[in-house]
């Protein structure tokens, strides 16, 4: 039995005859059953590793089904780290190691990996039954196929019964839900990291059950003593913290994290009550579920019976002079856009987030594409306006969340924030802001009768008076009708229709003028300007990265603001001789790029519900220019 | 207080908007317009604490002819918007406009599921049977056999029954009047005030252009008394001209008994609001015509938490449990790290 009160031993520390190699930059992926517990598992490498100075970056793969059968490919989980001590941009090409709980997973996974790669598989699950639901005619640990990979063979399943023998509270059953934490240490003391993140987790999470977390507990340890202790694992891996960073507090944070903190900072920052109205749908349900827990920031979460009574929800909220958001994916954005039009039409603030996932249809509802782009643009009746805004990170998901309210609250209109299925559920290291340093948010509101007319506008924004009903003197009705600007009366008469068509889009338009401009990363002008939007942003930086340090003529940048697009764009274009547009869909970026500017792009495209890999985006650099 | 005060000096001119009203001459809503902008004024809440909203349809106009705060949405989900309305700003006076088809066919999903949250907002369905905007297609109010232009040998369709629909989802308050019986209607849509949760008002509702018969049973002086039964709280139902006919239970299904002169009306039901469970005013939305008069009044009223107080609740016992939201320990509620 383990020792539960000593630590292991803390990072970095030599072992009395372990040799430890260090490297800069290692991907684990761990993969099993979904109902393994790999995303707790991977979360907590991640964790560890991110307290311990590396950068980190994830990439969890999760089955749209909750519980696929048992022990099949369908049913698999996978997550994926990596950690480096270098700046990092995605969650990695391909995985060093694979901690592989069945054949299922090994099946699935192989391909990804590398020859040379490190394998470690829980043998209790090679099973004959375990073997053919993976679709394995002979045991692959039995035969050469594994041959040019490192494989470490451990009865996992076994050593937890063991570690536990003793616990009586808990059935056999209940024990096996505790072997991803012997994978755990076992990884832990592989790259050498600390276990008492993990164990200071196990007592928050299961402080009330206090054999779980003693359970949990010494499962990891035995898993890291198990690699202290056998041969096989002698060679450890360290990485040494990121050399480079701004000082600073941090913390992991996902997309979706990101955008809850951002929309209840953007409330607290415009001193309004935030209200979220949504219906549940991955992967944005996360969003709903966080806020619902922050009800003392003045937060109202409105599950609503359906994706349009959600928008419908918000637009009465913004009527009602609160800060409202809702969040959904595509199918749940195709049920919004008539309301999303009232919302347009009626020139209220509020927020619309889409975190993309594979369409269409129902499509791939757990993995990730960027193919709502134009549906945003364009995908409702009439001319409808609305600026679209998308976080290129994580972490950023944060700041465009605050930034989207600002422009909201600003111009009088709805804003669509797309993030997508990788940047949603992918974690980072984000840099805990002040938020005493973030701007107040400065709403157009009004409360003076004298002169109210409900569609009267700003002279610079063009931005409608926000009047909130209670407001003595300043009844007044607004409506989907066509209308005549200034008076909002009913109106169908051709020259008011047409003026407020045009104020609209003007409106939108001047947004451009209160953005920042697009920057580059690289030279201003040369053979290749390699241009994204969104989630894209970690491997096209990267790889570009990587070219430029060939000696490449190469730039990158990456668009958060899609419309308007900034006003630098156009004059950017033009300064290199082509322009790559990867995306995650098959070139809507591109269409519009070339609807607006006088320049042919090289589309790049990918659906496979996967981001891209850096190395594609390289190949293809190399493609185009030799 | 000063606000209150004001609002006792208002009249029904104050809730008359400056726009030109457009429904067809002889059309049912005018009346409800006009006792809705009578009893305003009586209910002593300020105008601007006062929000109409609708959806699509011939009666979703009305919140441009209230001088009240008002939204006039998109069809069918005006209960969304006046959730979300309410939910943010729970002293105000929230009021649905809505009609069959905005309410029962393309908005079916959000007005049982409002009922049945029981938000606090007032919901007026006018009920004629017929999509009048689009120029006469049948709705689902509408009678089997019902010849429209979209029903040429006649509706096929079952109609639902806005009550029983409403009582399903367990609503908390339930009134079924008329558009020209005025002093009924101005009396229910005062109770709908008064009530804290959804109040939902069915207004039998004439329209005069492409369904003008729809209601004759209910408003032709001949017959409409034998056809009406008004419901009064602890009072037996006893309906007809000479109020000479009642209604008992036979086993689990109500029948019409006749009156003897002097009868007391002994054994017959004896209407109740406030019954906890929704048998009671369910048996009465199903009496129909022609064989059983059609229940006027309150069906049911009973005292429920509402959801757009609860939510409200819920904020101010977050903020007693762990006091104010701070930004500063949200964003470091989780493990961190520093770097120097």
């Amino acid at each position: 039995m383990a020792d539960t009160t000593a630590l292991a031993p803390s990072a970095g520390q030599e072992d009395s005859d372990g040799a430890v190699e260090i490297r800069r930059s290692v991907v684990i992926r761990f993969s099993g059953d979904s109902g393994d517990g790999m995303q707790l598992t991977g979360d907590q490498f991640t964790n560890t590793s991110a307290v311990l100075g590396n950068d980190v970056s994830t990439f969890p793969d999760f089955p749209a089904e909750i519980r696929a059968p048992v022990g099949t490919i369908p049913g698999l989980s996978g997550f994926q780290v990596n950690f480096s001590s270098d700046d990092l941009y995605t969650a990695g090409d391909a995985p060093d190691v694979l901690v592989a709980m069945n054949p299922a997973a090994l099946k699935a996974n192989l391909r990804d990996l590398p020859a040379g790669g490190a394998i470690i598989v829980n043998t209790d699950a090679f099973t004959r039954n375990n073997l053919r639901k993976a679709g394995y005619e002979d045991n692959p640990l039995e035969n050469e196929s594994l041959k040019s990979y490192e494989v470490f063979e451990v009865p996992l399943t076994k050593l937890t019964q063991k570690a536990l023998e003793d616990i009586e509270e808990m059935s056999n059953k209940q024990k096996d839900l505790c072997k991803n934490a012997f994978a755990l240490g076992l990884s832990f003391w592989m790259f050498d990291r600390p276990l008492e993140t993990t164990i200071n987790f196990y007592e928050k999470k299961f402080g009330n059950r206090p054999h779980i977390v003693e359970a949990n507990t010494r499962v990891l340890k035995a898993g890291y003593y198990y690699g202290e202790n056998t041969e096989a694992f002698q060679h450890r891996v360290s990485l040494p913290q990121r050399s480079v960073v701004e000082s600073g507090t941090y913390r992991r944070i996902t997309g979706n994290e990101a955008l809850v903190l951002g929309m209840v900072t953007a409330a607290s920052k415009a001193n309004k009550p935030l209200f979220y109205g949504s219906y549940p749908i991955t992967p944005a349900s996360a969003i709903l579920e966080g806020l619902a827990a922050l009800k003392q920031f003045d937060v109202r979460t409105f599950q609503a019976e359906d994706e349009i009574s959600a928008m419908g929800s918000i637009i009465g909220a913004a009527f009602g002079g609160a800060f409202a958001a809702t969040a959904s994916s595509g199918p749940g954005l195709a049920l919004k856009s008539e309301a999303i039009n009232l919302a347009v039409v009626l020139e209220l603030p509020m927020l619309i987030v889409n975190v993309q996932r594979g369409g269409p249809s129902t499509g791939l509802p757990t993995k990730t594409e960027q193919g709502d782009l134009l549906e945003m643009f364009f995908g409702r009746n009439g001319e409808s306006p609305i600026p679209i805004i998308a976080p290129a990170t994580s972490a950023e998901c944060f700041d465009l969340a605050v930034e989207a309210f600002r422009i909201a609250a600003r111009s009088m209109t709805p804003v669509i924030l797309l993030s997508d299925g990788y940047i949603a559920h992918n974690s980072e290291p984000w840099k805990i802001p002040n938020p005493d340093d973030i701007e107040p948010i400065v709403s157009n509101y009004r409360t003076d009768p004298q002169g109210y007319q409900p569609y009267m506008r700003d002279a610079e924004t063009l931005a409608r008076p926000w009047v909130i009903p209670g407001t003595p003197g300043m009844e007044h009705r607004i409506g989907g009708l066509g209308k005549q600007d200034v008076t909002g009366n009913v109106s169908y008469t051709p020259e008011d229709h047409e003026h407020i068509i045009k104020t609209r889009a003007e409106k939108i338009g001047r947004i451009a003028n209160f953005i920042p401009d697009l920057e580059v990363a690289g030279p201003d002008e040369g053979d290749l300007l390699v241009i994204g939007w969104g989630g894209t942003f970690g491997a096209i930086y990267a790889a570009v990265k990587q070219m430029q340090e060939e000696g490449k003529s190469v730039a990158s940048t990456q668009l958060r603001y899609l419309n308007p697009f900034p006003k630098n764009l156009g004059n950017i274009l033009s300064r290199y001789k082509q322009v790559l547009v990867p995306e995650l869909n098959l070139g809507q970026l591109s269409l519009l790029l070339q609807a607006r500017f006088p320049v042919r792009v090289v589309p790049f495209n990918k659906v496979q519900g996967q981001p891209f890999q850096i190395r594609e985006i390289t190949h293809k650099i190399v493609e185009l220019l030799g | 207080m000063s606000e209150v005060a004001v609002a006792e000096k208002l009249t029904r001119k104050d809730f008359v908007s400056d726009q030109e009203v457009r429904w067809c001459p002889g059309c049912g809503d005018y009346a409800i317009l006009a006792q809705m902008q009578k009893i305003m004024p009586e209910l002593g809440i300020p105008r601007e604490q006062i929000v109409f909203v609708s959806g699509i349809g011939c009666s979703s106009r009305f919140p441009y002819y209230m001088n009240t705060y008002g939204v006039h949405s998109i069809h069918g989900r005006a209960p969304t918007i006046a959730t979300g309305l309410k939910a943010v700003n729970p002293d105000l006076s929230v009021w649905v406009i809505t009609g069959d088809g905005d309410a029962l066919s393309i908005g079916g999903n959000h007005f049982m599921h409002t009922l049945r949250r029981n938000v606090d907002v007032k919901v007026i369905l006018f009920n004629n049977r017929i999509y009048g905007l689009t120029k006469g297609q049948y709705s689902p109010t509408s009678l089997p056999g019902h010849r429209t232009k979209s029903t040429p040998m006649g509706s096929i369709d079952y109609p639902l029954n806005p009550l029983s629909i409403a009582l399903g989802a367990e609503a908390t308050f339930v009134a079924r009047t008329q558009d020209t019986n005025t002093k009924h209607l101005g009396e229910i849509l005062k109770r709908a005030a008064a009530h804290r949760g959804t109040a939902f008002v069915e207004i039998y509702q004439n329209c005069v252009v492409y369904n003008p018969t729809a209601w004759d049973h209910t408003t032709d002086p001949n017959v409409r008394d034998d056809n009406i039964l008004y419901l009064e709280d602890g009072e037996p139902l006893i309906f007809g001209k000479n109020r000479d006919r009642g209604i008992r239970l036979n086993g689990l299904e109500p029948e019409v008994v006749e009156l003897g002169e002097g009868d007391s009306g002994d054994g017959l039901l004896v209407h109740q609001e406030d019954y906890k469970n929704t048998h009671y005013p369910f048996l009465l939305s199903r009496m129909g015509h022609p064989e059983m008069p059609l229940p006027f009044g309150v069906l049911r009223c009973v005292d429920k938490p509402a959801y757009t107080d609860m939510i409200n609740d819920q904020v101010k016992q977050a903020v007693e449990k762990v006091g104010d939201g701070d930004l500063k320990d949200l964003f470091h509620d989780s493990d961190t790290w520093t770097v120097e």
